[in-house]
């Protein structure tokens, strides 16, 4: 290798010649193409681009020409390295770009493994339901409002003109708490709550009230001795059965969709006229009716399916909360959680909302559907 | 009540295109519950005919059994070779010449017991004789083959051939109606008729032809001695009595049909009456009656053998008839065994009262008594149908069975005067919330018979006798409700005033409900009931609050009479339940009420004309049990259960203070733990949950003698918390963070401390100590082992200090982290080397 070239001494140096440079272009270019991973095109880049590749080599070379030529000869090499590198660059990102895909494919992975990383929970479809009919409430204004499960009889029964006679209120039926002086029990239905709301707030009043009640009942399919009732009570000037059947009509719409409702006239001590309220089948809509080939479970195929009582509310127990009855009237409904969530998502046994068994807990995924 | 058509027809006009469907569907819409309506004997299909029995051979089989072999003319339906068919038979209760019921091969009886020809016996059996069972009339009191008279009940001669079918009233549709207990007049034919009368605008024939008359005292001796009790009272005789006599079949088929069984004519007749007019008859064998009868209330510790055979010893209160040998009856109830009808009677006192039915329906449950008078008297009877049922009794009795009746008879008492109850003409309009013109009201009113008088705007109304139910204002609205249709009234949403939305407390229980399902855990809703033994069980010591224990005076089941004042046994129950269901890996949580207050003061009885004063609905409460929310979760088994990704994590304590501290963010609080020794949890691994000082629950690993005790599996978690208390501590309100964008300084500090001291009181004093520049603290590390001392643990924490206004120096992170240290070397803690 030659020293500067000091004396202006015009040497021809082989490195420097076109053909040579051509080459050393050519053969940088041939081993970055043969390059397939980051690392073979690294050790490329070091043996045509790196301190000791010839084109470094060669660009030393340029001192040792006389200074009239060293201009020439350095575009040469600037622009036999700037394609170079130019190659390299382009070949770089052909290959990491291929080294990504690369490691993409093998860093594929099942994504359909389950994902178990806690336990899967859920509320109980009972109180899903529940909390779903408050809220169809809650959106018109009204309140829930609770009370306590184990209540004086005077406020579940008394009130409510239940009589002390009346069949409802003996041993078998009702739940008594001793000792028995203390005249308590535990609440056979949730009107109560109403009976209390009464007392304690002013009219109008717009409630619903949600909850556990208890029967002396057989546990069977149909019956569970503690269960839960939703109702509702609105008192307020002017307040008609037209107003009782609208908000239900509202509530099955709510809850099922475009259906109808029936009123049956019925009898309760608390409600005066009272109806039993039927819910057109949200399922079959009437067409199973007289036609066994196209059959209904959820209606037995009778079109109606019953889902609550409901009525006036009598003016005896408007009397009994002090609320004057030739000012102000009501209405109450009530129905069963239970068999509402019985017809609503194809419950067949009511016991299984009692058992605890997770599989019930979880067959809705929480919520109600 | 059971309502067959025919029946209703006799007394109501009602056009013959109506069938029962159409009928049924009218009564519904009138307020009376069909359940179901009947086809009975539609399972009787094909040739079943009248016979005529010409011979019959008596054969007797190798097995011992004797068979009839007969030859029967069925007229037209003759085997046209034999001119008759040859039939066999194993009832012996018939004769040649008897008419007798034929099922002919084609026929389907009940069951879907299709007759054909059959070789039976040696012989080719070619139809079946039938028994009222066979056919499936019930037991209708007769045994054996039905052996038909020579007419039918019109005295038409019978004709071998002709359709058996309406000879034995078979095929009738009934109504199966639940009475609601306001309509009590409609546990009658007469009170169905006259609904079905208006609900198809047919008219009415009322059997109850006439009033009770003025008191006579001709006939049988009868004294009332409380009137209240007993207000009618009449009673006929009845002489020449053929105790032979049978019930006609279409009295007994009714009956069978309505679903009481026929027994003997007299008893029919009464039945048969009472079903038809609702007033409950009684027939005494006048031979067994001793001097005249007496009504009146119980001695103390009088006995009547009633007609069930059961003696029952009479509370003063029941109501009696008696004669001079004593009680002979419960009034309207059931009647005693000694004066009963018997196969030998011959004379018969009938006996159609009126009783007071508060009195009849506390009698009827004091003995348990059902009886189909005790319904219809607990509900009220018409007072004016006594006399009236009572000759309609008695012309059965002379028609059918040859008696005589003496026309000196007895009434005692008269019909009470019923109440006048005046309204405005528009009420009904103005609470049913649709327009009902007077005069559809008063149309609608008069049509039920009661007796309206408009004077201006209001209108003065009786009810008629046979409605006790027709009280108050809002009672006539019903009844012009039900006549107008409710289900005609066209629905209008009330406009409910603006509302709060959801109570802090119910916003909080509905969060907790997103919260612990979204954190792993599943409701599950158990019955709030306790064994006994369950504190026992759970190792609750006698002093704790949990012992004060409410009792439930008639359990639904004697196993659990007690409610509870945990939750944790009902979600032992439901870990039972699943685990023996092999559903081994649970986390499951419950919110309900418990129960506290073994000693509690009455309950007043108030007065329901006016509105409990203050003082009086606080004593309402104050007798009640405390009943705070709770909230309680189990876990057993897995947390994450072995899998692809690696081991799986048992459930450990970690996880049941996971769901206290779940439940208190949720709420917006955190929870302080510390160690306690608490039933039913393990004392080494239970942590006593408090906010501010105030304790809010347990939660850790439950007791070993617990987890045997419950036969849950080993190293079951648990926690509870009173979810009423950890509400009320909530925060309000509250400050949002102000946050700082200064770089973090991070010093992480290794300290040594005694190992029982806990991580969470070193943690405390490296707060207090490091002031306000740490913005948190983050325990990362417990070591005890071999590179520190025996009963040391060291514990390493990560600091992080960030000041809000400025990059902190490192020199003021370092003073924060020794001051941190200093604090905690108050417990003993030295920095680790």
């Amino acid at each position: 290798m030659s020293g500067p070239n000091t004396n202006y001494d015009p040497v021809e140096t082989t490195p420097l010649q076109v053909e040579a440079l051509e080459q050393m272009v050519a053969e940088a270019k041939a081993a970055f193409a043969q390059a397939v991973t980051v690392a073979d095109l690294k050790a490329a880049r070091i043996a045509h681009t790196g301190d000791r590749s010839p084109l470094a080599l060669a660009n030393r070379e340029i001192g040792a020409l006389p200074p009239q030529a060293r201009k020439e000869a350095g575009q040469r090499i600037g622009k036999a390295r700037g394609e170079v590198n130019q190659a390299l660059k382009v070949r770089d990102e052909e290959v990491r770009a291929a080294e990504l895909q690369r490691v993409l494919v093998e860093e594929r992975i099942d994504v359909s493994l389950p994902t178990e990383i806690q336990p899967r929970g859920a509320v109980h479809p009972i109180t899903g339901l529940m909390d779903r009919m408050g809220e169809v409430f809650v959106a018109m204004g009204w309140e829930v409002a609770e009370g306590p499960e184990a209540e004086a009889e005077w406020v579940n029964f008394d009130a409510l003109n239940i009589h002390p006679d009346h069949p409802a209120r003996q041993m078998q039926d009702t739940l008594y708490l001793e000792p028995l002086e203390t005249n308590t029990l535990l609440r056979t239905h949730t009107s109560p709550v109403q009976m209390r709301t009464m007392l304690d707030r002013e009219v109008p009043i717009y409630i619903v009230c949600p909850g556990k009640v208890y029967r002396a009942d057989e546990l069977d399919a149909t019956h569970v001795p503690v269960f839960h009732q939703i109702e509702g009570l609105c008192v307020d000037k002017g307040i008609t059965f037209a107003h009782l059947r609208g908000t239900l009509e509202h509530l099955a719409k709510a809850m099922f969709g475009e259906v109808r409702t029936r009123m049956r006239p019925n009898y309760f001590p608390f409600t005066e006229p009272s109806a039993e309220v039927d819910l057109e089948c949200f399922v079959c809509h009437g067409e199973s009716v007289g036609n066994p080939d196209r059959p209904c479970r959820t209606c037995n195929s009778e079109g109606w399916i019953e889902w609550g009582g409901c009525g006036v509310v009598n003016p005896r127990v408007l009397r009994a909360a002090g609320i004057d009855p030739e000012v102000y009237s009501g209405f109450a409904f009530g129905m069963g959680i239970e068999r509402t969530l019985m017809f609503r998502n194809d419950a067949a046994d009511m016991r299984d909302m009692v058992e605890g068994d997770i599989r019930f807990s979880r067959s809705l995924m929480g919520g109600a559907r | 009540m059971k309502a067959p058509i025919s029946w209703l027809r006799e007394y109501v006009a009602l056009p013959d295109t109506l069938d029962a469907h159409e009928l049924a569907t009218r009564l519904i819409g009138y307020g009376h519950e069909v359940e179901r309506v009947e086809s009975a004997g539609a399972d009787v299909m094909g040739p079943v005919v009248v016979g005529r029995v010409l011979d019959l051979e008596k054969n007797e089989q190798k097995n011992g059994k004797l068979i009839n072999w007969c030859h029967v003319d069925v007229g037209e339906l003759n085997d046209p070779e034999t001119g008759n068919r040859g039939i066999i038979c194993g009832a012996h209760n018939f004769v040649a010449g008897d008419y007798v019921v034929v099922a002919l091969p084609g026929a389907v009886l009940p069951g879907d017991f299709a007759i054909a020809a059959r070789k039976t016996y040696g012989h080719v059996s070619d139809g079946m004789i039938c028994s009222t069972s066979e056919l499936g009339l019930g037991d209708d009191g007769t045994h054996g083959i039905i052996v038909l008279g020579d007419t039918d009940d019109a005295g038409r001669l019978l004709v071998p051939g002709q359709d058996a079918g309406p000879l034995l009233h078979l095929r009738e549709d009934v109504l199966d109606i639940a009475v609601t207990p306001d309509m009590g007049y409609c546990l009658s034919i007469r009170g169905l008729a006259r609904e079905a009368a208006e609900a198809t605008g047919s008219s009415f024939t009322d059997v109850i032809d006439r009033d009770v008359p003025s008191p006579v005292s001709d006939g049988f001796p009868v004294s009332v001695e409380d009137p209240t009790g007993c207000p009618v009272f009449v009673a006929l005789r009845l002489t020449g009595l053929d105790p032979q006599a049978q019930s006609p079949r279409w009295m007994r088929r009714r009956l069978a049909l309505s679903g009481m069984r026929p027994i003997s004519l007299g008893v029919d007749v009464t039945n048969y009456v009472m079903l038809e007019t609702g007033q409950p008859l009684h027939a005494y064998d006048a031979a067994t009656l001793q001097d005249g009868i007496v009504v009146r209330r119980a001695r103390a510790g009088e006995k009547l053998t009633t007609l069930d055979g059961v003696v029952r010893t009479l509370d003063p209160q029941d109501l009696l008839i008696t004669d001079g040998s004593g009680p002979i009856g419960l009034a309207g109830v059931m009647g005693g065994e000694h004066t009963e009808l018997r196969e030998t009677t011959t004379e018969v006192i009938l006996e159609s009262a009126n009783f007071d039915a508060l009195s009849m329906s506390r009698t009827a449950r004091r003995h348990a008594l059902g009886s189909e008078a005790a319904r219809r008297n607990e509900r009220g009877v018409d007072p004016n149908a006594a006399y009236a049922a009572a000759h309609r009794a008695a012309a059965l009795l002379v028609e059918y069975g040859g008696a005589t009746l003496d026309p000196a008879e007895t009434v005692v008492g008269a019909v009470p005067v019923t109440p006048v109850q005046t309204i405005a003409v528009d009420l009904p309009s103005r609470i049913l919330g649709t327009t009902i013109s007077v005069a559809d009201t008063i149309r609608h009113l008069e049509g039920g018979g009661t007796l309206v008088e408009r004077h201006g705007g209001q209108l003065a109304l009786v009810p008629p006798t046979w409605r006790p139910d027709l009280m108050d204002p809002y009672d006539y609205v019903e009844e012009v409700g039900r006549k107008v249709g409710l289900d005609s009234i066209e629905g209008i949403l009330p406009a409910a005033p603006a509302g709060a939305g959801f109570t802090a407390s119910q916003r909080a229980r509905r969060a907790l409900n997103l919260a612990l399902p979204t954190a792993g855990f599943t409701e599950v809703l158990s019955f709030p009931f306790i064994a006994v033994d369950d504190l026992d069980r759970m190792g609750v010591p006698a002093d704790d609050a949990r012992r004060d224990v409410v009792t439930v005076a008639n359990p639904l089941s004697d196993v659990q009479p007690k409610l509870r004042t945990t939750l944790l046994p009902g979600l032992f129950g439901a870990v039972a339940r699943n685990t023996s269901r092999s559903l081994d890996d649970l986390a499951l949580y419950e919110q309900g009420a418990i129960f506290r207050g073994t000693e509690r003061p009455a309950a007043p009885r108030l007065p329901v004309d006016r509105r409990p004063s203050g003082k009086e609905t606080a004593a309402l409460t104050s007798a009640l049990p405390e009943q705070p929310r709770h909230l309680a979760c189990v876990l057993t088994g897995y947390w994450r259960r072995p899998g692809w990704p690696g081991a799986g994590e048992p459930v450990s304590w970690v996880h049941a203070a996971h769901f206290a501290e779940t439940a208190a963010e949720t709420v917006g609080l955190v929870l302080e733990r510390r160690a306690a020794e608490v039933a039913p949890w393990h004392p080494g691994r239970c942590a006593e949950l408090s906010v501010a000082g105030t304790v809010v629950g347990h939660a850790g690993e439950l007791h070993p003698t617990v987890c045997e005790a419950y036969g849950l599996p080993a190293r079951t978690c648990a926690a509870e918390l009173d979810l009423d208390l950890l509400i009320a501590l909530a925060p309000e309100g509250g400050q949002v963070a102000s946050i700082s964008s200064h770089p973090v300084a991070k010093e992480d500090v290794a300290l040594v401390v005694d190992a029982s001291v806990a991580s969470a009181d070193v943690e405390a004093a490296l707060v207090r100590g490091a002031g306000d520049l740490l913005e948190s603290v983050r325990l990362f590390d417990v070591y005890e082992g071999e590179q520190i001392p025996a009963g040391k643990k060291s514990l390493a924490y990560a600091l992080r200090f960030r000041a809000a206004d400025r990059t902190l120096k490192d020199k003021e992170a370092i003073a924060a982290r020794d001051a941190a240290v200093a604090a905690a070397a108050e417990l003993g803690a030295e920095l680790r080397s």
